[in-house]
Order: structure tokens, then C-alpha cells, then sequence
């Protein structure tokens, strides 16, 4: 196994063209464990710590560009205000050694149906900054998730960045596990009201072979709320529409059983979480929300 | 030698009197937390080889060819072992039967079974030369359960079985059998006005210490093997490996290295016959890891259980009598099945007074991972389905289910299923009530954070799961039976020698022995039973090696009644020897050394009035009193094969939990608030240990109610979660507050009257829990672990 070790982004994207089969590694949370277990031996490892602008973030008017290395420990302190939801889905990442090495690149890259980022990034709505020699392209984030763990890279192709909505509105973002720190999804729900265009949009985590979004729950609810008159009036959600929004959120889980749970009680969860976070955010719209308070 | 990370003397100073009773502090506890303690992992020779196993891939097949001819031409590697070349004719091992092949001898009977061996001068390349061995497989078909075991045509696990259970075992697939029957359960049915059935299932749980299976095997120039290694029992393993080797005894010289933790888990041999064998063929020392996948497949794990009860009782809530059978799934291999089939069957009765009993426990052989010891050992499957049984009957009788316990609580003089009496206090209703009457903790708690909730007081934690929505408390109680020490006739012996000198000008106690320190705490122990015996201030703790006599296992609860029995025994011995010599050296100086009642105390001869007749420096003066004694406890008797009757077990130990948990009944999950326990502990050596064991266990009882469990594929017998991302151990988030509540009631028979504690508090917290979200969620819930979709009912 070759271990390059790029000194600058170019650098990098030059090693990438000319060795495309080599990994990147930033963090390692992942590529380590897959190494460790010997279920992955990369010819090449692209080591993209000395690439210092990788763990910078820059707040724009419409966007954050957050480095594709900035570690969700920073993204829990730092960019709360702006990245509400991604901050709730960093709090549920692993443990806090992991926190401060692991960052959204790497869940990008390695694109699992079960990073914890992903419904986060869904439904805040997002683009992918991918590089190569050839060029700079943003993928928007619906079009990432290719399958299970693939994605729309190129091979020459890195993340350097993901551009993610600035907070208009109220996000959750909320993970079923069977324990209670430290532990990878059995599913999970993101949801964010976007009140500049009227729409909420959502995405789910581990009930499906890749990272979706809940569009027709989405559709369902954003016309219910147009012709409620919902965002004007502030009122609650009749609890009818809300029990639709989630019966339709669990009906766009495409699970499967596995060690960490079935398929049915994925999808009955999905929509558990889909009611009670469309609750607690539209609470918050409404102006007494309740926010979420955890240790960081 | 040239090993670095083996232990050294322990030399353990205090500035109190330390003696027996006293809090004194772990000597090894600030290098663990600091990352300083050297883990038998840890170990480097300079020379060394690398060992890794090769193990099979299925469950259940026939081997037809082996081809090591590639992964032995690989550059870096040193030897490549099969069956074919170990040296001596004994090629298994076993802690009672032998039947355990070192290497798979043409088939292999389940998932991860060893098959070959390879050296290499780096772990890396023994790993990748092992890939390269070629070996071809003809599946067979695996059998899984009681119904596959014992069908008609059902593959033997072992064909021509030749040990002593297979005269009276109803099946060759059943390892062994134990019946109780005392009274007429018949009979006593129709006294009966309630009864209440049910079937349980007990999920296989791993002791996952966090220090994998790991030793190094130094070859000699005498042709033996000196080997470091992290176990249980030294001896144990010394008996099972010298006869594979080909080596006597005295050639296989043993210390034990840094042991991260065992829970029953080391009692079974893992690298150690293998590493000698690799040191041994090849003349260089050869060290052998595991990693956490491996050490899945490494140990064996605590027998799942299917379990059916029958109770009866009165409409005034008295037991009228209880029939139950017991089927342990022992996996490949025996290791410790027979031993725990006999605790499953003669504490199946639990804590209780019930004269009319019926019990059946077995163990089958199946292709599932092998399965022996774990802490609680058959009496906490048994616990988890009797103390449901218990609340069912409550429930019935409308009674309140900690008062239906008592009604019926087991107390000194109690009759045991197996004819034996309890002869020491059993204060199983005062347990309980201590645990009822401590204060419940808050409602509510994740409020407390004013306007926010405050979800790490919540189900799902940080998860962000819910803000209170769905979420109901539930409490619930149980209480166990556990027997300390081992049992039905086993010479459960340990050996301590004592030294006693005088080093500085200062006497120094040294004691050694071969007692497994897994974590209990016994060092800490051994020396406070020095110094209250001896007077002395400074104890050395000599490693525990095989140059002194067998210790027995650090198991059952047992190494401080036994083996600080022993150190206690061997300190009387040299004080003994001590007051002779200064009677001999000083008597003339003073008439109370003839007359008076003599101790040492505070590096001191003095009388039992408090006088002091000289400095124990100056009766020893350059000699040293050096003995080393064997002590024994009370001999047990074997339970009858077909009544069950006998004096099996040597002590008994009780705890008792309140459990309080609050579940998001929508999603089903579970968040364990506090775990209240109150248990009698005898004499509390050391405070400290005492609560931190209790704790422990507690926390070991809690993973297997909600989330430990490896999962075996019901197809192929493969094992489908071997690591930490997918068998969950409870994080401290998950970890509740666990007041404690430690009684003192000296059981006569044994050492300071101390009952052995380390298991008792593992056996209730399960039941506790499971009673506490039953209560919560009104389901039935008769699995464990309980699972989400077990408690959505999706």
C-alpha cells in the first residue's frame, strides 16, 4: 500500500488523476475501520491531512462552504446557528474522539446509507464541490447518492467542499439506535422549514439503499401548509396533515433487515420521527419551539 | 529473559493500617486510567515471530484438502501449521472433556474453528500468508437447536463421545443432563388456585473484555516454553496444554501477564497452546493478538437459553410448587456445559421456599460458537424467566410483587431442590425492602434544564429521538440466587505462600500466589489480609506464575473466600512461625511470651492487652519464615444424575434491584434511569471493590436486557455481529445511577464470614429491567434482549 502524502490541493488532485483507484483519507473514521478489518486494501491512500483549507469553513449570504475535512466537532460549536440541523445530526456522530476527527467529506465519499450527515444535508438542500485536474463541478446533493456506498464521483474526482443552505427556518434531525450515544443508525429523519420558498424538505437515513428524501411526504405537506394558510397564520399543524406527512415519509423508506433492526420497524420509525420533528421544528416557527439542549 | 510489558512485583505501601475492611486504593488502578499498565498485548521480545490463526469460514463441514504450500513460501514466514503437525498424541483440550481439537482434524463443527497456524516476523504478513492457505471445504448440514439436535438422522457433533455424561444423556447431542425433583409437583398442582406458564429465551451474550486474547511463548533451552499469558486460571490452562505439547509440566512454565478483564471468558484455553507450538517449532518467541473480530470467535460466550416454567401458588399467595426445563445451547464444544447445567438445575428454584419441584436442565452440542462460562454461570438465564414467573403470579393474585416475594423469600434454614440447607444468613425479604424503601429518582428529569428538554436524560439520548413524547416510566423488581465457589464435589483448592522478612530494617510481607488478577481487585485484597494478619505495613504481591500451587480459577465469585482464604490461612501459618521464633529468640526478656494471647500489629509483637513485647525486625533479624499451604473450603457432594439431591454448593449470595426505566413506547426505546441494589456481601473486604463489583455486574445485567447480544444466523450458524460497531456494550450514557446498598451478615464458614460478590448483582439486574419495561409498556416481553421492534410490535 502507497501512502501519498499531498502538500497542497493540487497536489492532491494531480496524485488523484494519476493514481485513480487511490482512497482519500482525511479523518480515517472510516477508512481505518474498513482497513482494520481487512474488508478494504487500497493500492494507494491519499492523505489529505496536510491540505490545511480542507478544515476551513466560510459563511456566504445564501451558503456555507464548509471544507470537506472540517470536523463535526467544530460544526456542533461553530456553525449551529447556521447549520442547525447538520449540528444535531453531528451531536449523534460516534463519540467525541471521533467527532473531532471525522467530517463530512468523508460520509460523502464514502457515500453509506447510514451516515449520519446525509438527511441533514438533504433536507437543508446542498451542493457537492467535486475537483479534478479537469475541473470544478457542483453535484447537487439529490443526485450524490448513486447506491449503496457509491456516489457521482469521478475517479479523478475529490471533494473539497459542500455547500449547504444557510438556515431560513427551524431544522431537526433525529436517529433511532439501540443505545444511547455512540452508535450507527438503525434509521434516521432530517426535516427543514425553508419559510423563504414555503417548503419543508426532509431526508432519511438507513432505510433505504441510499440517503433519500421523503418528496411525496414533502408535496403532501407543502400543499397542506399553502392551502391551510399555514405559514402566515402560524397555527398548528392539524394533526391529521401531520399523521399523512409521516404515514408518507414511512411509505418513502425502502428498508432492509439487517443485525441492527427490520425493515418494518425501520419504516414504522421513520415516520415516528417524521411527526414528532415536523412538530418540534414547526414549534419553533411558531415562536416557542423548544430546542434541543445536549452536551457538545 | 528479554520480555518487556511482564509483570513485576507489586509493592504496596499505605500510610493507614490497610488491613482487611479498609477502602485501600487499586496499586494497578492509576497506570490503567493512565494507559501505563502494561496488557499481556502489550509484551515484546526482541526476536519475536508473529502468530495469527487461520479459522474457518462455516460453520458445519467436512475438511477435503488443506494446501499450505503458497502461505509457506512466503517471504517473512517462518512456520505453517496443521493437525498434521502437532507433536503428541493428545491433540484436544477441554476444561472437563477433551474435546476440543488444538487444530480441526478434517471438519470443523463451528464458525471461526481454528485450522491452521502461521509465523511470520510481522502480523501483517502472517495475516496475508494465512489468506493464502487453500483449504477445501464440503459443507454439511448444521443443526442449530433441541430440534435439530435430537431429530431423527441428526448429525453427531461428536461421533464415539467417550466421557462420563454420555451414560446417562438422553441424545449424543445433549452434553449433559441434570434432573431435580424433590416433593411430588404433581401432587402439589392441586393445591394450586394459580398457575402460571411461560416460555423464555435468553439472547447468547460475550463477556467482550476490552483486553483481546493475547500471550507471548518464549522457548527454553531445556526444550520447554516459558509462556505469558492473560487468563483465569494458570494451572487450568497449565494441565490442558503440557499433554499437547508433549512436555511435563514443570517444561511449560507459566506467568500471568496484564489480564483486561475475563467475566468467564478465559477460563477456556484461546492462543496458548498455539503460540507454544509456533515457539516451539520454529525456536523463537512468538506473540499472538487478537483483534476484536477475532476475539468474537476467540472465547466462548454465555449460553442462550430456552426456558419453560410452571408455577403454582395459593390464593393467599403462597408457592405451591414450580416445574421448569431448562435447555442451555452449549455450541460445538463442552467447555464448561456440564458445570453449567448443574448451577441452571439446582438454582432454577431461585430465592424461594417451594417444598414440590420438577426441574430438567440440559446442554446441547449444536454447530453454533461454542458457549461455557460468563458471570452468573446458568443461574442468570434461570433468574431472568423465574423472576417473570414471579411477577405474572403477582399480577394474578393482585398482589404487589415485591410483597409476593417476600411471602415466599428463601431464608437461613430453607431447604434448597437439592435437599441442601442453607446454613448462613439469607436475607432475601431484607433485600428487597432496602431496595424498595431507597428514595425513586425524579420525574421527569430531562425538564430540569428549564425550557429546553434536556435529551440526554431521555430515550435515544442525543439521538434527539423525543422531547418527552411517548415516554413512560416503568419500575420494576428482582432479586437472585447465585452459588460462590466451585461446586458438586470439585476440589476447589488455592495455595498461597507467604514470606515474611525483613527488608530496610522494615519486616515486609510477600505473598504469592497464582491467582488470575482479572480486575477483582485481588492484589489489592491479598495485601490488606497481610497486613491485619501479619502487622506489617509493606506487602510485595509476587506475579502469579506456576511456581507456586494452583490458585484455582478466578470464577464463581470465588477468589477472595478461597484464595484470600488461602493467604489468610498461610499468614496465620507465619505468624505462628514468627511468635515461635521470638518466643525462642526473646522469651526470656518477658513472662508474656509464655502466657499471653500474642498478635503483630503495626510491625510489632503484642499482646492481646496491647503491650508490646518487640519489634518484629528484631525477632526475625536476618531470617526469612517463608510457607506455602493449600486451604480448602467446605467439601460439596455431587448432585444425584436422577433426584438432583446433594450438597452441591459451598455458599450462596443474594442481591436484590429495583430498576426504574422510562420507554418511548412509540419507538421502543429504553432508557434506564437508576438501578437500585442492595446485597449482603458477608464482610466487606474493601468497601470500594465491593461497590465497584456490585456496579459492574449491574451494568453486565443491564447490556443483556437491552442491547448485548451476538446474533447467529439460524441458516448457516455464522455469527453476524462480531465486533463493537454491531454488539453493543452500554456507554456511560447509557449507564444509570446505581446507588448501592451493602449489608453485612457474616456467613460462619467462611473467611471474615465474606460472601463472594461478583456475580449475585449480574443475575437480578437483568429481570429488574425487563420487569421495570413490562411495567412501562404492559407487553408480555419474554426475550432478552428486548429490542425496538419488540416493543412497537412492528
Amino acid at each position: 500500500m502507497d501512502f501519498l502524502r499531498p502538500a497542497s490541493w493540487e497536489e492532491a488532485l494531480a496524485a488523484k488523476a494519476e493514481h485513480p483507484t487511490a482512497v482519500p483519507i482525511a479523518g480515517g473514521t472510516d477508512v481505518m475501520v474498513e482497513i482494520n478489518f481487512d474488508h478494504r486494501r487500497p493500492e494507494y491512500l491519499l492523505d489529505l491531512n496536510r491540505i490545511g483549507e480542507l478544515t476551513e469553513w466560510e459563511v456566504g449570504q445564501e451558503n456555507v462552504r464548509l471544507g470537506a475535512s472540517v470536523p463535526y466537532s467544530q460544526i456542533m460549536e461553530h456553525l449551529r446557528a447556521e447549520l442547525p440541523g447538520l449540528a444535531l445530526a453531528s451531536h449523534t456522530v460516534a463519540s467525541p474522539q471521533i467527532r473531532n476527527r471525522g467530517g463530512v467529506g468523508g460520509n460523502l465519499g464514502t457515500a453509506s446509507p447510514a451516515g449520519d450527515a446525509h438527511p441533514a444535508l438533504l433536507a437543508a438542500g446542498a451542493e457537492v464541490e467535486a475537483e479534478s485536474v479537469r475541473g470544478t463541478r457542483m453535484i447537487p446533493i439529490d443526485a450524490f447518492y448513486t447506491g449503496v456506498k457509491r456516489n457521482a464521483l469521478e475517479p479523478d474526482e475529490l471533494i473539497r467542499a459542500v455547500h449547504i443552505k444557510k438556515a431560513d427556518g427551524p431544522q431537526q434531525y433525529s436517529k433511532v439506535g439501540t443505545r444511547n450515544a455512540m452508535v450507527i443508525a438503525v434509521c434516521a429523519f432530517g426535516l427543514a422549514l425553508h419559510p423563504e420558498t414555503r417548503t419543508v424538505r426532509t431526508g432519511i437515513g438507513s432505510a433505504a439503499p441510499t440517503p433519500v428524501r421523503a418528496k411525496e411526504a414533502e408535496e403532501f405537506l407543502n400543499a397542506a401548509l399553502e392551502e391551510g394558510g399555514f405559514w402566515d397564520s402560524r397555527t398548528i399543524i392539524t394533526p391529521s396533515v401531520a399523521q399523512q406527512f409521516a404515514t408518507l415519509a414511512a411509505g418513502a423508506c425502502n428498508p432492509i433487515d439487517d443485525v441492527r433492526g427490520t425493515a418494518s420497524y425501520r419504516r414504522h420509525a421513520v415516520g415516528i420521527m417524521a411527526r414528532r420533528t415536523l412538530g418540534w421544528a414547526w414549534e419553533s416557527y411558531r415562536g416557542n419551539g423548544r430546542s434541543t439542549e445536549g452536551a457538545a | 529473559m528479554g520480555v518487556t510489558g511482564s509483570p513485576t512485583n507489586i509493592n504496596q505501601g499505605t500510610r493507614t493500617k490497610g488491613g482487611i475492611g479498609e477502602s485501600t486504593l487499586r496499586p494497578d488502578g492509576i497506570l490503567k486510567v493512565t494507559g501505563e499498565f502494561a496488557y499481556s498485548s502489550d509484551m515484546w521480545h526482541e526476536d519475536m515471530l508473529w502468530g495469527h490463526t487461520l479459522r474457518s469460514t462455516v460453520a458445519h463441514a467436512e475438511i477435503v484438502s488443506i494446501d499450505v504450500s503458497e502461505a509457506l513460501a512466503t517471504s517473512g514466514v517462518y512456520a505453517v501449521l496443521t493437525y498434521d503437525d502437532l507433536p503428541a498424541e493428545m491433540k484436544n483440550y477441554g476444561l472437563e472433556i477433551q474435546d476440543t481439537p488444538v487444530l480441526a482434524h478434517g471438519r470443523v463443527r463451528h464458525h471461526g474453528e481454528p485450522v491452521a497456524l502461521v509465523a511470520a516476523d510481522h502480523p501483517e504478513t502472517a495475516r496475508r500468508a494465512a489468506a493464502k492457505i487453500r483449504i477445501d471445504y464440503r459443507e454439511l448440514p448444521v443443526v442449530t437447536d433441541e430440534a435439530s439436535a435430537t431429530a431423527p438422522g441428526a448429525p453427531l457433533i461428536h461421533e464415539g463421545r467417550d466421557d462420563h455424561h454420555i451414560g446417562h444423556v438422553p441424545h449424543p447431542n445433549i452434553v449433559h443432563r441434570q434432573p431435580i425433583v424433590r416433593g411430588d409437583a404433581a401432587a402439589a398442582e392441586a393445591r394450586a388456585d394459580v398457575i402460571v406458564k411461560g416460555d423464555y429465551y435468553f439472547g447468547m451474550q460475550d463477556q467482550a473484555f476490552l483486553g483481546p486474547e493475547s500471550g507471548l511463548a518464549v522457548p527454553a533451552e531445556d526444550g520447554g516454553v516459558d509462556l505469558y499469558v492473560a487468563t483465569q486460571w494458570l494451572h487450568s490452562d497449565l494441565r490442558q496444554i503440557a499433554p499437547v505439547l508433549g512436555l511435563p509440566e514443570d517444561k511449560v512454565r507459566m506467568t500471568l501477564s496484564g489480564v483486561g478483564g475475563a467475566f468467564g471468558g478465559r477460563e477456556d484455553l484461546s492462543m496458548q497452546i498455539h503460540a507454544c507450538l509456533l515457539a516451539l517449532r520454529t525456536g523463537k518467541p512468538v506473540k499472538i493478538v487478537y483483534n476484536r473480530f477475532e476475539s468474537f470467535f476467540g472465547h466462548v460466550h454465555r449460553h442462550p437459553a430456552r426456558l419453560h416454567y410452571e408455577h403454582g401458588a395459593t390464593r393467599d399467595g403462597k408457592l405451591t410448587h414450580m416445574k421448569c426445563r431448562i435447555v442451555l445451547d452449549g455450541g460445538a464444544y463442552a467447555s464448561a456445559s456440564p458445570a453449567v447445567v448443574g448451577n441452571a438445575s439446582s438454582l432454577a428454584v431461585g430465592p424461594y421456599v417451594i417444598e414440590d419441584v420438577d426441574i430438567e436442565a440440559i446442554a446441547l452440542y449444536t454447530n453454533n460458537p461454542p458457549c461455557g462460562a460468563m458471570r452468573g454461570f446458568g443461574a442468570v438465564q434461570a433468574c431472568f424467566a423465574y423472576e417473570a414467573q414471579m411477577d405474572k403470579l403477582a399480577a394474578r393474585l393482585d398482589m404487589d410483587p415485591v410483597e409476593f416475594r417476600q411471602l415466599n423469600a428463601m431464608e437461613q434454614g430453607t431447604l434448597l431442590p437439592t435437599g441442601q440447607q442453607v446454613d448462613s444468613p439469607a436475607p432475601v425479604a431484607e433485600l428487597l425492602r432496602r431496595v424498595k424503601a431507597m428514595p425513586m429518582p425524579p420525574e421527569r428529569q430531562w425538564e430540569s434544564a428549564g425550557e429546553h428538554a434536556d435529551v440526554r436524560a431521555l430515550p435515544g439520548g442525543l439521538s434527539n429521538t423525543t422531547h418527552g413524547e411517548g415516554v413512560v416510566r416503568g419500575v420494576g423488581y428482582a432479586v437472585g440466587l447465585k452459588n460462590v465457589g466451585f461446586s458438586e464435589g470439585f476440589d476447589d483448592y488455592s495455595t498461597a505462600r507467604v514470606r515474611m522478612e525483613v527488608i530496610g530494617g522494615e519486616p515486609v510481607a510477600t505473598v504469592h500466589t497464582a491467582m488470575a488478577e482479572v480486575g477483582q481487585g485481588g492484589v489489592t485484597v491479598h495485601a490488606q489480609i497481610a497486613r491485619t494478619e501479619l502487622g506489617v505495613s509493606q506487602v510485595t504481591i509476587h506475579p502469579a506464575d506456576t511456581q507456586v500451587g494452583s490458585a484455582g480459577s478466578t470464577s464463581a465469585s470465588r477468589q477472595t473466600y478461597v484464595t484470600g482464604g488461602a493467604v489468610k490461612n498461610s499468614c496465620e501459618a507465619v505468624r505462628e512461625q514468627v511468635l515461635e521464633m521470638g518466643r525462642r529468640k526473646l522469651g526470656t526478656h518477658h513472662p508474656a511470651w509464655a502466657t499471653a494471647e500474642l498478635l503483630l500489629e503495626g510491625g510489632k509483637v503484642v499482646t492481646d492487652g496491647g503491650e508490646v513485647l518487640a519489634d518484629i525486625a528484631d525477632v526475625l533479624e536476618d531470617e526469612a519464615v517463608d510457607i506455602e499451604l493449600e486451604w480448602r473450603h467446605r467439601p460439596t457432594e455431587a448432585f444425584d444424575l436422577r433426584t438432583g439431591q446433594g450438597n452441591g454448593h459451598v455458599q450462596y449470595s443474594f442481591a436484590a434491584h429495583r430498576a426504574v426505566v422510562e420507554v418511548d413506547t412509540e419507538l421502543g426505546l429504553v432508557k434506564v434511569i437508576e438501578l437500585a441494589c442492595a446485597q449482603d456481601v458477608g464482610k466487606a473486604l474493601n468497601p470500594l471493590s465491593v461497590v465497584g463489583q456490585i456496579q459492574g455486574g449491574t451494568i453486565q445485567g443491564m447490556g443483556i436486557a437491552v442491547m448485548e447480544e451476538i446474533i447467529v444466523d439460524p441458516v448457516t450458524a455464522k455469527v453476524r455481529n462480531p465486533s463493537f460497531t454491531d454488539y453493543l456494550l452500554p456507554t456511560i450514557l447509557d449507564t444509570p445511577t446505581i446507588p448501592v446498598d451493602v449489608l453485612e451478615l457474616a456467613d460462619d464458614h467462611a473467611p471474615y464470614g465474606l460472601r463472594g460478590i461478583g456475580e449475585a448483582p449480574t443475575l437480578s439486574s437483568t429481570p429488574a429491567v425487563l420487569a421495570a419495561i413490562r411495567n412501562a409498556t404492559g407487553l408480555e416481553l419474554d426475550r432478552t434482549p428486548v429490542r425496538p421492534e419488540h416493543l412497537t410490535g412492528v
